[in-house]
């Protein structure tokens, strides 16, 4: 009974009945979500801590970023300096990646990756010489003189992808920005995800400096209007960034409400431009790009003083850590040695998450390097975990209401538990955005988005097995084709052969009997 | 190094309620409209309640035996219970203890458990009973028994009281009466009109509770009181009972306008029968009513509308349990055709187009 509260916090909001009846009938701007406990407290008033000893081996993956693994360009045994290109990008959506510190290469070969499976993937082994000596850099006078181009180019050489956590590399999304001709670049800072407070820090001491990379984006894109979206639980944040923006009318700072997924692109887009992106289609196409606070602050690091992705700001937070603390690492660092300095309790943590609760991925142990994409590293217990007992579902329709893409949860999982992954397509599996809402809501405590997680990866599957029985067959045909043009072509072959074998008889009888017909004469 | 178990995706975090926790709430808002309509009909009204709901968990507790599961996690969460329980508000106080066993067999083993148990039957369990009952057993499913609380002079002792429940009533006239609008009903039928009527009738005592019906029914007050608090615990949404009873609001109002001798008024409406009680709780059956909130105002207008027809020119003077079911079967109906519009894409499913800009 104890629990009361937090149903009906989720469910009731403050504003009352009454504006639940006059909201239901006039167009609603935000649709579904939750309002969830936020527990930002825990690290949201401390100072980004730069304590953290620099690890004696970094575990650098090649692959941290949508898109092609880079491409090694050092052997091992080789010094490298902080900053150092490691790796190259490959072909046209890819990052490169760079020595967070320096040192000297150990290996490059196959070490467990940051994802629930733990499977090895390839990455560059760095140990450091403790110096951390940057490599030599000649930073620029006025980025503003370089041309669009240029920004991209620099952004893109830097390494630099979506910091948010999709990890879409950034210059990618400039040129398609500049292409397209946006009219409005929202900068995302609602950081919408319970726990986390990285944002929220970077934007509360870093201000200037994320303006400052919102202004040279906006230069990278040929666009002069751009929005710095910021949730109103960040009040602090609100005041650093308004005051940092106040020189320039083009970059227009606001507050929207806290509702998780308000992070979500696509929810933001229509909530700040009243635009709705249509499925299958780039935000850039109806003229909007939207980027993360933390990607604006490191484009303002890589264009101002060249200096590429190599560290991040991360929030180690949740029951059992000891000292939950927002500190910036060097990119490759493992989980374990981050652990150990927020003093997280092994004996207490029941669940290790990468990322927020909700959309994060739980990892099988601590082994593992951070990357770019880890805004946060979780060790809950099992009292914040949702409980694992499922229970019938009783069509209480939650997951229906709180759906953020207007999906019918309830309905597809029920076709997936008996198999019928097709007509859970047809039901919008595909519009899934694994935001977690309604694994969140559910009294049941049924898995949703593990089902529709599992559901995508069989159809996919499915598709590839399907196309790979075409691909089996298409070559069947055109080999028994091919067999049985040549077996006509060696049956004419043969006839003609037979032919000319007769007409060459036939010539030579008849030479023959000339010559009989001469001797004879 | 923390190692770890198996990964699972989604929400790490969730609400801390589950399916029992939800039963319980429902059975706590009932609580003060129990006790009330327990107090206001004596012992032979708490004899029926528990017989009723004893036979409930205890057909509940064979069908899951019967299937092989373990029956104790499931008469935890309560569904059972609850079915049960709202069956047995809706039954005349004084009815024998085998209706109760009757009407509890019929909604846990026909209304629930032959469609796969909790979360899969179509209809509204103790609804479907008490349909049933009314129909298989008309005679003892309206016989009304006047107002007698306990610890006053007219209610009936414990020893009587089981006299009334386990061999039947004696002296049926001097004990019970009709419903106020089963009386109407009656009345209507030999040309009465409603200011002849309802003389004697006080529209306090209707609302308080303070007159004949079915066990739990008949204090729309304490009723009300339940579901406002179960709304005010985000247990269920405003769509359904606001839409059921504004819809008999508007209508009664309508007709009783036009003419106010053949068509009783929206407030007489709200305070008799089981009108409120199926508003509330019966009606917003999660299991049984349509998933999106549009659909769930359909939902509610297309009870209020079949309640206020059954109830005004129907054969029956009550029509609550008719609707219900009659809209529970609509359901799917109701799902299949109102649903949310997927973002990015048109009601059909189209992916919308690119705005030229």
């Amino acid at each position: 009974m104890s629990n009361a509260s937090t149903i009906a916090t989720s469910l009731w909001s403050s504003a009352g009945l009454f504006n639940q009846v006059v909201g239901f009938f006039s167009k609603p701007v935000i649709r579904g979500g939750i309002h969830a406990e936020g527990h930002k407290a825990l690290t949201s008033f401390q100072n980004i801590n730069y304590d953290f000893p620099l690890p004696k081996k970094l575990y650098i993956p090649l692959q941290q970023h949508v898109g092609k693994p880079a491409e090694p360009v050092i052997r091992v045994g080789d010094k490298v300096l902080k900053g150092q290109l490691l790796a190259y990008s490959q072909g046209m959506i890819s990052a490169p990646v760079h020595a967070p510190s320096s040192g000297i290469i150990l290996d490059v070969n196959d070490y467990p990756a940051p994802h629930p499976s733990a499977l090895p993937i390839r990455m560059i082994v760095l140990e450091t010489d403790g110096k951390d000596e940057w490599l030599k850099i000649i930073p620029i006078d006025d980025p503003f003189l370089l041309t669009p181009e240029d920004i991209s180019l620099r952004v893109g050489a830097a390494g630099i992808v979506g910091l948010g956590g999709a990890t879409f590399p950034t210059a990618v999304k400039l040129n398609m920005g500049r292409e397209n001709q946006i009219d409005t670049l929202i900068i995302n800072g609602s950081e919408c995800e319970p726990y986390l407070s990285c944002d929220d820090r970077l934007m509360q001491e870093r201000a200037e400096q994320i303006i400052d990379g919102v202004r040279l984006m906006l230069h990278g894109m040929e666009s002069d209007h751009a929005v710095v979206a910021i949730e109103d639980n960040k009040p602090q944040a609100y005041l650093a960034m308004q005051l940092a923006a106040t020189a320039y009318p083009d970059i227009n700072v606001i507050q929207i409400p806290t509702r998780y997924p308000m992070g979500w692109d696509r929810q933001m887009i229509r909530f700040v431009t009243g635009k709705e992106v249509p499925v299958g289609c780039r935000s850039s196409e109806i003229g909007v790009t939207i980027h993360n606070i933390g990607t604006a602050h490191a484009v303002h690091k890589a264009i101002r003083f060249g200096q590429p992705l190599v560290s991040r700001v991360i929030t180690v937070s949740g029951g059992a850590v000891r000292r939950p603390m927002n500190l910036e690492v060097p990119l490759g660092t493992l989980i374990s040695e981050l652990f150990e300095f927020c003093e997280v309790s092994t004996a207490q943590t029941a669940r290790i998450v990468m990322g927020g609760p909700m959309m994060g991925d739980s990892l099988p142990h601590t082994g593992l390097p951070t990357v770019k994409a880890t805004s946060g590293l979780l060790a809950l217990t099992q009292h914040e975990l949702k409980s694992s007992d499922v229970q019938p579902c009783i069509r209480c329709a939650g997951c229906v209401s709180v759906c953020p893409a207007g999906l019918r949860p309830l309905d597809m999982a029920n076709n997936i538990r008996v198999n019928q992954l097709d007509a859970a397509v047809d039901l919008g599996l595909k519009d899934c955005i694994s935001c977690g809402c309604c694994s969140y809501i559910c009294p049941s405590n049924i898995p949703l988005v593990q089902y529709f997680k599992y559901a995508s990866g069989e159809v996919i599957a499915r598709q590839q097995a399907q196309h790979k029985s075409e691909q089996t067959k298409r070559l069947m045909d055109d080999r028994n084709a091919r067999m049985e043009r040549i077996a006509k072509q060696q049956e004419e072959d043969e006839k003609a052969r037979i032919a000319a074998k007769a007409e060459r008889e036939r010539l030579k009888a008849e030479q023959a009997a000339q010559a009989e017909q001469e001797s004879l004469a | 190094m923390i190692v770890n178990m198996r990964p699972k995706s989604g929400a790490h975090i969730g609400v801390k309620a589950n399916v029992s926790f939800i039963m319980w709430q429902v059975m706590l808002a009932l609580i003060p409209a129990t006790v009330f309509g327990l107090w206001l009909f004596g012992w032979p009204a708490i004899n029926l309640f528990i017989v009723t709901l004893l036979s409930g968990l205890l057909f509940e507790a064979v069908c899951i035996r019967l299937q092989g599961r373990a029956v104790k996690p499931v008469l935890i969460d309560g569904s059972a219970l609850l079915s049960a329980w709202l069956l047995a508000l809706t039954l005349p106080p004084w009815a024998p203890w085998w209706i109760g066993v009757v009407g509890s067999a019929l909604a846990i083993i026909l209304g629930k458990q032959v469609y796969g148990g909790l979360g899969q039957n179509l209809f509204n369990p103790a609804m479907l009973a008490r349909v049933a009952l009314l129909i298989s057993f008309p005679i003892e499913m309206t016989t009304w028994a006047n107002v007698s609380p306990l610890f006053f002079s007219q209610s009936p002792g414990l020893i009587e009281s089981w006299h009334i429940t386990f061999s039947g009533l004696e002296n049926i006239d001097a004990k019970t009466g009709a419903t106020v609008l089963g009386m109407i009903k009656t009345e209507f039928s030999q040309h009465h009109v409603l200011s002849e009527i309802l003389q004697d009738y006080s529209g306090f005592g209707n609302f308080i509770g303070w007159a004949r019906g079915s066990l739990g029914e008949t204090s729309v007050f304490l009723i009300g009181l339940g579901g406002l608090w179960l709304m005010r615990q985000g247990i269920i949404q405003w769509h359904i009972p606001f839409s059921l009873l504004g819809t008999v609001v508007i209508l009664a109002s309508i007709f009783h306008l036009i003419d106010d001798q053949h068509f009783i008024s929206p407030l007489l409406h709200l305070s008799s029968g089981g009108l409120v009680l199926v508003a509330f709780f019966i009606a917003t059956d999660y299991v049984t009513s349509p998933n999106t909130q549009a659909g769930q105002i359909v939902f509610g207008m297309g009870c209020g509308v079949l309640i206020f027809v059954i109830r005004t020119w129907g054969a029956y003077p009550e029509g609550s349990g008719f609707a219900v079911l009659l809209m529970n079967s609509a359901t799917p109906l109701i799902d299949y055709y109102i649903k949310p519009r997927i973002y990015g894409r048109d009601r059909q499913g189209k992916p919308l187009e690119i705005p030229k800009s």
